[in-house]
């Protein structure tokens, strides 16, 4: 998925102003991997962001199918529980934090100057610095694996005491891997924030923003806002289980549902982050192909500010079942019934911007058009499980799996996939193989579905969730279940293919390479889009509608 | 914005050094507390990561020096450092959070006390106050006393904001240009984060050796230890990168108009103070 950077400085935007105000603008870049680990292009960076998430995403798929295969029927058939606790657990960590985060801090690398018209971003250096902590954090995550007494096998929301008193010796190296993709995520997002601040073509004010930058901005906020609580939490699990404190341990006056508070607090605005920039993707797509301008930018806004002011008021609909007074369980169910109102505003506008369009359905717009869908149903089943009373039902049950897994796959994922096919042509310089694409919708559409609606109904009959093993009832809605993750999961390979074939070639894409509604200040540059671009700031021009 | 001077580095090798450094001082640590062993490989990634830091700060002063910065850059800085001080207070309102949280929550229940109390169940003895002297099981030994405010964090309090007026004092003392004013008033405020950590230290030494205050002490030793532990470290940091700003004062580093360097440090010092008064209000005096 490289860029294709063309050697010749033809196509090198602005000769003039920097290289006559200093001689270092561009000398040639480095060979072979030394040009990869000492860059500060954000374009290269952010290829080496998508790439390592592309890779994490299948290593956390295949900790899926493991999962799958167990639950393809009931008993024990292929792994123990205690390797199968270590999958569903290495599966959400590896997804959360080394797929989905950094794609979408990839996107934000590559497109955020584009969209803004800088020449980089704000701080290059520790860009790079973000990127690399990355690899090592994931690398020191998967080795647990390997180590006596095996991984973190607590669930990824590694409840104490579970991940302090009962944990496996392994749990202080997984700590420390925490701690370092959590300094990769807040120096990224002070990059960010710096970046859209900081860096903006002159006239771009910021209600001229495109959606997915003023997304971003509010996402970096949250990252900075919750990281540290998290990096706050696990320390404290580190003392308690090297020191001897007292943190999570009821014996010397501690608590452990003061874990639950701390990790939601967190955890909540976490997957906020997870699904803001794709509300950012979605609205840049649906405009574009329905050859309309976006219904409502100002509401999309503030909707997105919204969301993510209550983000940080509803982290206690994680725990009604732990004791919680009457009147938190009021406060938290009313405040989470809360956000119902500006993510509706958002479908209701790109579902506007839909209406009467003329609407033709490119890759993109086929992932852009299934994540309002599905998106939408993972929405309602989370106002179901916001009704504290319900909750006590639905509680740690599969359909809580249904819920998060249709905002995370077909909400957070395909709205990363829509952005790779929106943005390939850009990156490449080629347009996406179209049938091969159709393809890859096609199967992933069908195969998300199949894995995951039955969840809903396996749940409401009470099937628990991070269970190897289940009672014969659930049969049927299992094997259904794991019949569509398979399915799912070399539908992507196709996904693979596609990027492939379209960084070695395909039908040549022209700057603006959507036509005149995908009109932000990326499409004005050549595709492939050349290693520098807006050295010299462009003069931003308002569109006139 | 700017017309095209913003100073882009072409590269550099410090960031996958520093993330490399950082990796290997992690796996040492994680030996070390899990096998008991690695002390060695812990020492070779802090060096790693200090020599890293010092000389990636270093290439960004000479680009400094050399003009390479413009307005926006500054902002960039601006921007940069804020933000990440804003990440600071979010790490410290975890330590604060949980306090209050076990005191207004966890310890009371407890001891019965709400609807949903059923931890009280557990030890039906057990009842709350604060200091927790005596944790509700009897395995864990409380602290046998707790530190009067009104001495050495009193002392300390004066101490940390008396440094911030020095602080304040150097650095209008730079932007009136009068370096030798700055340097001293600079020089006074290192001397008192140095007596704060000394004095500091003095504590702990009483804490274990008389009062009884050790990690394993139950929730009273464990978030005294977090929350001041982790705010010492912070004043160690801020007096390190004081003592870097003394020596760039002392060689005409910076300028009445443009020393961010200078004035970030000072907004972290301050940040240290603020979050020691509120530690001094809600860990010792109330």
């Amino acid at each position: 998925m490289a860029p294709k950077v063309p050697p010749q400085p033809t196509l090198e935007q602005s000769t003039t102003a920097a290289e006559a105000g200093h001689g270092h603008a561009h000398e040639a870049p480095p060979k072979g991997i030394m040009r990869w680990l000492l860059t500060t292009n954000h374009k290269e960076i952010g290829t080496m962001y998508l790439i390592f998430s592309l890779i994490m995403f299948f290593i956390g798929g295949i900790f899926a199918l493991v999962v799958r295969l167990e639950l393809f029927q009931p008993g024990l058939q292929f792994v123990n529980p205690e390797f199968f606790n270590q999958m569903t657990t290495m599966h959400g960590l590896i997804m959360v934090f080394a797929a989905v985060m950094p794609a979408f801090t990839g996107l934000a690398n590559w497109m955020i100057p584009l969209q803004i018209g800088a020449p980089d971003m704000a701080l290059p250096r520790l860009n790079n610095f973000s990127f690399w902590l990355l690899p090592v954090a994931f690398g020191l995550l998967l080795s647990t694996l390997f180590m006596p007494g095996g991984g973190p096998n607590f669930g990824w929301t590694f409840y104490a005491p579970l991940s302090t008193t009962y944990a496996p010796p392994s749990t202080t190296f997984f700590i420390l891997s925490l701690h370092i993709a959590g300094i990769s995520s807040i120096l990224g997002a002070i990059n960010i924030i710096a970046t859209i601040l900081n860096m903006r073509a002159p006239g771009m004010r910021m209600m001229d923003m495109p959606l997915f930058v003023w997304t971003w901005l509010i996402t970096s906020f949250l990252l900075i806002a919750v990281m540290p609580v998290l990096a706050g939490v696990i320390t404290m699990m580190l003392m308690d289980i090297n020191f001897g404190t007292s943190f999570f341990d009821a014996s010397g006056g501690g608590d452990p549902v003061l874990f639950q508070h701390l990790f939601w607090f967190f955890g909540h605005p976490e997957v906020y982050i997870m699904i803001l920039p794709a509300f950012g993707i979605v609205s840049a797509i649906i405009p574009a192909f329905a050859r309309k301008r976006l219904f409502g930018y100002a509401s999309m806004v503030y909707a997105t500010a919204a969301i993510a002011v209550l983000s940080f008021l509803v982290w206690g609909h994680h725990m009604f079942v732990v004791g919680m007074p009457l009147a938190g369980q009021l406060f938290f169910m009313y405040a989470t019934m809360l956000i119902a109102v500006p993510t509706g505003v958002k479908v209701f506008n790109w579902v506007t911007t839909l209406f009467r369009g003329s609407i033709s359905f490119e890759p993109p717009m086929l992932f852009a058009l299934a994540f309002v869908v599905l998106f939408t149903i993972g929405g309602f089943s989370g106002l179901m499980l916001a009704i504290a009373p319900a909750d006590f039902q639905y509680h740690d049950t599969y359909f809580v799996v249904a819920h998060f897994h249709y905002v995370l796959v077909p909400g957070a994922i395909f709205s990363i996939m829509a952005a790779v096919y929106f943005w390939l042509p850009k990156w490449t310089g080629h347009y996406p193989n179209v049938r091969l694409s159709q393809w890859h919708f096609w199967l992933s559409v069908i195969s998300v579905n199949l894995t995951f609606f039955p969840m809903h109904f396996s749940g409401l009959a009470g099937m628990p969730r991070r269970i190897p093993d289940y009672a014969l009832q659930f049969a049927d809605f299992n094997l259904v279940s794991s019949i569509g993750a398979f399915m799912f999961g070399f539908s992507q390979l196709l996904f693979v293919a596609v990027i492939v074939m379209c960084v070695r070639g395909g039908k040549k894409a022209p700057a603006a390479a959507w036509g005149e509604y995908a009109d932000d200040l990326e499409w004005s540059v050549p595709s492939p889009a050349p290693l520098h671009t807006f050295e010299t700031p462009p003069t931003f021009q308002r569109p006139a509608h | 914005m700017s017309g095209g001077s913003y100073y882009v580095p072409a590269t550099s090798k410090w960031p996958v050094l520093g993330s490399l450094a950082l990796g290997v001082m992690m796996i040492g640590t994680g030996m070390v507390l899990v096998h008991g062993r690695g002390t060695l490989i812990t020492l070779v990634g802090l060096v790693g990561v200090i020599a890293v830091m010092a000389l990636w700060f270093r290439d960004v002063v000479l680009e400094s020096r050399s003009g390479l910065y413009d307005a926006q850059m500054d902002r960039s800085f601006r921007w940069g450092m804020g933000w990440f001080i804003f990440s600071e207070v979010m790490f410290f309102a975890a330590f604060f959070g949980a306090l209050f949280y076990v005191r207004t929550f966890a310890v009371p229940w407890l001891a019965g006390e709400g609807t949903k109390g059923a931890t009280a169940l557990l030890w039906p003895e057990f009842t709350a106050h604060w200091p927790l002297l005596s944790p509700p099981d009897s395995s864990i030994a409380g602290p046998t006393q707790v530190f009067s405010p009104w001495h050495l964090p009193l002392v300390n309090t004066l101490i940390l904001v008396s440094s911030s007026i020095t602080l304040t004092v150097a650095h209008e003392a730079l932007k009136e240009g009068k370096r030798k004013i700055c340097r001293n008033w600079l020089a006074g405020t290192i001397l008192l984060g140095l007596t704060f950590i000394v004095i500091q230290g003095v504590e702990y030494y009483e804490a274990y050796a008389h009062y009884g205050i050790t990690l394993q002490a139950g929730i009273y030793g464990a978030t005294f230890f977090i929350l001041t532990g982790f705010h010492g470290v912070h004043v160690i940091v801020g007096t390190l990168i004081l003592i870097v700003m003394l020596f760039r004062v002392m060689r005409y580093h910076f300028s009445p108009e443009d020393h961010f360097g200078f004035e970030a440090s000072c907004w972290y010092w301050h940040f240290v103070d603020v979050v020691w008064v509120g530690l001094f209000l809600f860990v010792y005096v109330f």
